[in-house]
Parts: structure tokens; sequence; C-alpha cells
């Protein structure tokens, strides 16, 4: 901080970079310290306010960390079984179509329990968004391996690290999702820095544009960390992941339309 | 469309019904001996008809959460499925219940357990009236013993999932599903354009957003809402009762029995009568609310029940709690998808309650 500037002048509107969006709530949010979902929610929020889309848009909130997603959003949503969230936005989306849909859902979420219902939602092209957040870890039940536990990686289930010829390898679902032809735009992102926050949320902007268009399903995975459960503090979580995730996990678009 | 006779299966008429009542939405998945339903509507085009939306999902679970989303719009919307199919929807029938979400399951029951047979039965009773998912819920539970009720339950279906924000299902079976019979469809209703105001229809600036959910992880707010719940179920117990009864009024002898089983119970009785026995039957046309204060009653007047159901007696728990103790209670069914022949009825009754 330059030392002409005090916590005063900070403060004073024209000084203030960032604020929180009208679409988010008062709630205080129950995420551990330095968790990407918060993150993730309030540019989500920012976008449904610049589009000034808040009364259009309906959510999904997954079983998993983000199963309050409610709280936060000022918009109607809906909380879904674990893993059915694109079932309920299939639905909601064909029977109001007008509307935007998204779901919101954890890597355990999509990628595991409700594999069958993300392969066949993008397949079928649903003209929905589906933000996949991929902490390589069960946040919620207390860091139990998930589908997209890096090989070698300890959680509550794997104490001595994934152990691939017993647990099978990391599911790659984003680069399976972008095979399907019924997605338009799939596309890897993160939020633990603020260039990655600025892609991410022109990502999310970009797909409900798309969706307004009716293009087919667009799915953005958020590569995103998860203190408690890989028990590091915010930053070297953020550090791990850097060096851990992204190699396996590399950032970047997988599946853009030609504009 | 206008009021119509036609010859047609079950299925179809539960299909041609939807549409007509001013569905606005089934999602499901092919089970035999269901599958007629989802071939209708696809062949029918709904959509170009009453813009009715129609979609085979990728499973049961997958279509019963498709009904929970359209559901939590305040849409009108259904799924149908046969027992094996049924029981993988029992999650999201959990979820829809305790999110109070009105809709309507079908289930045209099959021989179980496992994948059994694809042959009718009543063994579902049980899984359906006694909740079947987890929790303590309830469904509004209605059973059809021809082709007419399979058309006529399905807005009365819906008009009760409404009214109390509660899944509905018709408990039907392989028979009633697969046989034709002569049915009067009503006129086309139109497809209501007011949705309700706890719908996620997007929040507008006038009101608070609306939240489809079922978690509360407040054990004391978790505890009220189960309260309110167990008082809504009282409601319709209270309410809702529905039953017929067959040549009641001078019966020694009582036949208990829904769907395919009432109908043999009734040439039954014609067969017992024959022979000088005055049975009666009472048909539970809501299996819940279940008609346990008119069987009570008529407990005071005669002299024993025999319940009948395709299944090894699962409502003969429901008829015995009703009756507790006063007059005999057995049960007589046959499972594994063979339907019970009037004669072996009478025999039983003979030999189970008349003691010959
Ligand atoms: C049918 C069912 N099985 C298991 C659970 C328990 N459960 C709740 S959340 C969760 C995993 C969530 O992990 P993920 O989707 O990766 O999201 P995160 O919490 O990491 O954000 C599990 C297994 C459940 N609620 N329902």
């Amino acid at each position: 901080m330059a030392d002409n500037i005090s916590v005063k002048d900070i403060i004073k509107p024209e000084n203030l970079v960032h604020k929180r969006s009208s679409v988010m709530t008062d709630n205080i949010m129950h995420y551990c310290p330095g968790c990407g979902h918060g993150t993730t929610h309030q540019i989500l929020a920012e976008v449904i306010e610049e589009m000034g889309i808040q009364q259009e848009t309906i959510g999904i909130t997954p079983v998993g960390c983000s199963v309050l997603m409610y709280n936060y959003l000022d918009i109607d949503m809906q909380e879904a079984a674990h893993g059915r969230a694109p079932a309920l936005a299939t639905a909601i989306k064909r029977l109001l179509p007008e509307k935007y849909v998204f779901t919101y859902q954890g890597d355990g979420d999509l990628a595991a329990i409700g594999t069958a219902e993300t392969i066949h939602s993008c397949n079928r092209g649903e003209n929905i968004l589906i933000i996949f957040i991929n902490n390589g870890i069960y946040g919620m039940t207390g860091g139990q391996m998930a589908p997209t536990t890096l090989e070698g990686m300890k959680s509550s289930t794997t104490p001595y690290g994934r152990d691939v010829k017993l647990m099978g390898n990391p599911l790659k679902i984003t680069d399976i999702v972008a095979t399907l032809p019924g997605t338009y735009y799939v596309t890897r992102q993160s939020v633990h820095k603020p260039g990655n926050v600025r892609k991410t949320k022109k990502a999310i902007r970009k797909a409900f544009e798309y969706q307004k268009h009716n293009k087919g399903t667009c799915f953005i995975e958020v590569v995103s960390n998860c203190p408690s459960g890989w028990k590091m503090t915010p930053v070297e979580s953020n550090k791990w992941m850097e060096e851990n995730m992204f190699p396996f996990y590399p950032l970047g678009d997988f599946k853009v339309p030609e504009e | 469309m206008e009021k119509e006779l036609r010859l047609m299966k079950g299925n179809e008429a539960i299909a041609e019904a939807a549409i007509r009542a001013g569905t606005d939405a089934y999602f499901g998945y092919p089970i035999t001996p269901q599958s007629e339903v989802l071939e209708y509507l696809t062949a029918e085009k709904p959509h170009e008809r009453t813009g009715m939306v129609v979609l085979q999902a990728e499973s049961e679970v997958a279509a019963i959460n498709m009904v929970y989303g359209g559901a939590g719009c305040g849409k009108k919307v259904m799924t149908s499925s046969s027992s094996p199919g049924v029981s993988l929807k029992q999650e999201g029938i959990s979820y829809i219940a305790g999110a109070e979400l009105p809709c309507l399951i079908v289930n045209v029951v099959r021989g179980g357990p496992g994948l059994g047979t694809i042959q009718p039965a009543q063994s579902d009773y049980f899984q359906a009236t006694k909740g079947g998912g987890h929790g303590d819920y309830r469904l509004i539970v209605l059973a059809p013993s021809s082709v007419q009720e399979m058309a006529d339950f399905v807005e009365l279906a819906f008009d009760l999932a409404f009214k109390y924000r509660n899944p509905a299902m018709i408990l039907s079976d392989g028979a009633i599903g697969q046989m034709m019979e002569k049915v009067w469809l009503k006129p086309q209703k139109e497809r209501k354009k007011e949705l309700p105001a706890w719908a996620t229809t997007g929040k507008t600036p006038d009101r608070e957003r609306n939240i489809i959910t079922s978690l509360d992880l407040d054990s004391y707010k978790q505890e009220q809402f189960n309260i309110k719940l167990q008082e809504k179920y009282r409601e319709i117990q209270e309410k809702e009762v529905r039953f017929e009864t067959f040549q009641c009024d001078d019966a020694e002898y009582l036949l208990v029995a829904y769907g395919t089983s009432a109908r043999v119970s009734q040439k039954a009785i014609q067969l017992a009568r024959e022979e000088g026995i005055k049975a009666g039957l009472l048909r539970p046309i809501t299996l819940f609310p279940f008609p346990s204060t008119e069987i009570s009653e008529m407990a005071n007047r005669i002299k024993g029940i025999l319940s009948v159901e395709m299944s090894a007696g699962q409502m003969v728990e429901d008829v015995r709690l009703s009756v507790n103790g006063r007059v005999p209670v057995e049960h007589f069914g046959r499972m594994g998808g063979i339907i019970p022949t009037p004669e072996e009825v009478v025999e039983n009754l003979k030999t189970k309650i008349i003691g010959e």
C-alpha cells in the first residue's frame, strides 16, 4: 500500500475497484477462507447483474459445499439431489425456454454420481450453462477421494495417496464433454488470481450470451482449491494447485465457437 | 378435442388423458409393461397439440429429477415407469416430497423382487403407501381398476397434488396397463398459464427469491417442517379417502381388494353368492389415504375379511390395523405375475375365513 493513501481514502467510492454485486445477498458465506467457491459465486452474480438478467435467471445448486448457494445469490434457485442438477436444468429450460438456466456443481457431484446426467444433458445439447468446480476432492463430506483426485494425492479415503491401479485414474470429464456434439462452448479456467478471475468472468458472460441464442450446452470448468480438504493454508493451496493440478488439468479453451 | 369414446390400452389412456388434462411435461424411460405411455406420447406429438414437453430421459433417475425441476417451476409434470424403474426414482420422490412439489408418478406394477417378471403384480404397495424413499413422507396414492380410471385419475392426481403440494402416484398394474377397454376421454383442457407464487420462474422485484429445497440443517426447523408435513398428511387422511363398495349392504363376509384384484373379487362375490355366501367388496380407490374408518365400521357388521392382493400380503396389514382384531382378517394372493382366479378367491374365503 502506498504511503500516501490512508484507509479512509481507500473506502471512498471513487477509489473502490471492487464492490459486492447487487445480485449477492447480505448472508454471511459459510465457505472456508481461501476457497474458490465464494469468488466464483461473486463473478457469476456480477455477470447476472451486468447483463440485467436477474429476473430471467434460474440456478440449480448441487449437493456439495455449494449446496447453500441459494443463500448467497438473489435469484430463484432449486436445490438438486446429488449429481442430478443437469436433469433439473433440462426440464426447467425446456419448460421456461426464455429463461437463463445454469447448474453449479462440484467434481463428485458432476463427474462421479452425476456422470450420466452430465454426459446426456451435454449430448442432448441442452441450452444450459454448467459451471463445474474441480477441487479434486469431496469438500463437503470431509475430504474423501473425488473422481478428479490426482494420482498419488492424499485424501481421507486415499490416506497413502491415490493408487491408480486400485482406484482408477483421475477423470478428465471436461475433455469428454468437449467431444460431444451437443456442447457449444467448453473451457477450463481458474479463479486464484485476478487475471484468472477476469477470464472466468468473461467465460461466464459468453456462455450466457450463447444461451440467449440457443447454441447448445456451455460448460465451464473452474480448477479450484480446497485448503481445508487439502490440509493447506490458502496460499499454499494455490501454489500446490498451480504446481500439481494445472499440469494435469491445463487451463484453456476446449471448444470455442467460430464467430 | 371434444369428449370422445375410444378403445384403448390403459397405458395409452393415461398418455392421452395427460395431454387432455393440460399436462406441461412428461419425462420417462422405457420399461415393460408401461412403455406405451412414452411411445404414445412421442407418436402423438403433444408439442404440436398443446405445447407439452415430452422427453425420453437417460434413466428413471434422470426422469424423476427432471420432474423435480419442472414441478419446481410450478408446472404440471409427470413420469411413469414400472417397479424396477420406480425403485430407482425413490430418492427423487423423497426430494420432491421434501420440497413439497406437486407432480404425478405412475407405477404400472410388475412382479418382483429384482428384475422379477414383466407380468402384473401388486407387490409395490408398501413402497407406494409407506414412503418408499427415505424420510417421513407420504404420497397420495390412487389405484385404478379400469382403463377409464387410468384416464380419469390423471386429472384427479394432479388436482390433489397441487391442492396439497404433494407428489401423487397412480398405482396400477401390468394387467390394467395392457388391457384394452372402452374409455371416455374428456375434452382438451388448456395448459394453465398462471404459475404458483412459490415457483422458480425468475425473481421479480416485487417478491423475495423463490427457493426449492428440502434442506434445513437446523434440526429444530427440520422438526417443525416434519410436523407441518405430518399435519398435511392428516388433513389428506381426513378429507381425501375414496373407495367403492359392491354388495356390502347384507354382506357377512368382506373382500378388500384394489386394481386388478378388485375386478377378480367382484366376480368372486357373484360366484360366492350363487353358493349362498353373502360376500361384499370394498375397493379402496385411494391407498393413501387408506379407507381405515370405513373398513373399521364395516367390521362391526361382518364376520371376517379377506384381503385379496397380487402380493405376499401387504395391504392386509392396513386392513388388520383398521379392524384391530375384532374379526379375522386373512390374506389371499398370487405372486410372480399370476392373477388369481375368482374360483381361487372363493375357495380361500371359505378355507381362511368361513372355516369350511
Ligand atoms: C446420494 C448421496 N450420496 C452421498 C451424499 C454425501 N455427499 C454430500 S456432498 C458429497 C461430495 C461432494 O463433493 P463435490 O461434488 O466434489 O463438491 P465439494 O463439496 O468439493 O464442493 C457427498 C458424497 C449425498 N448427499 N447424497
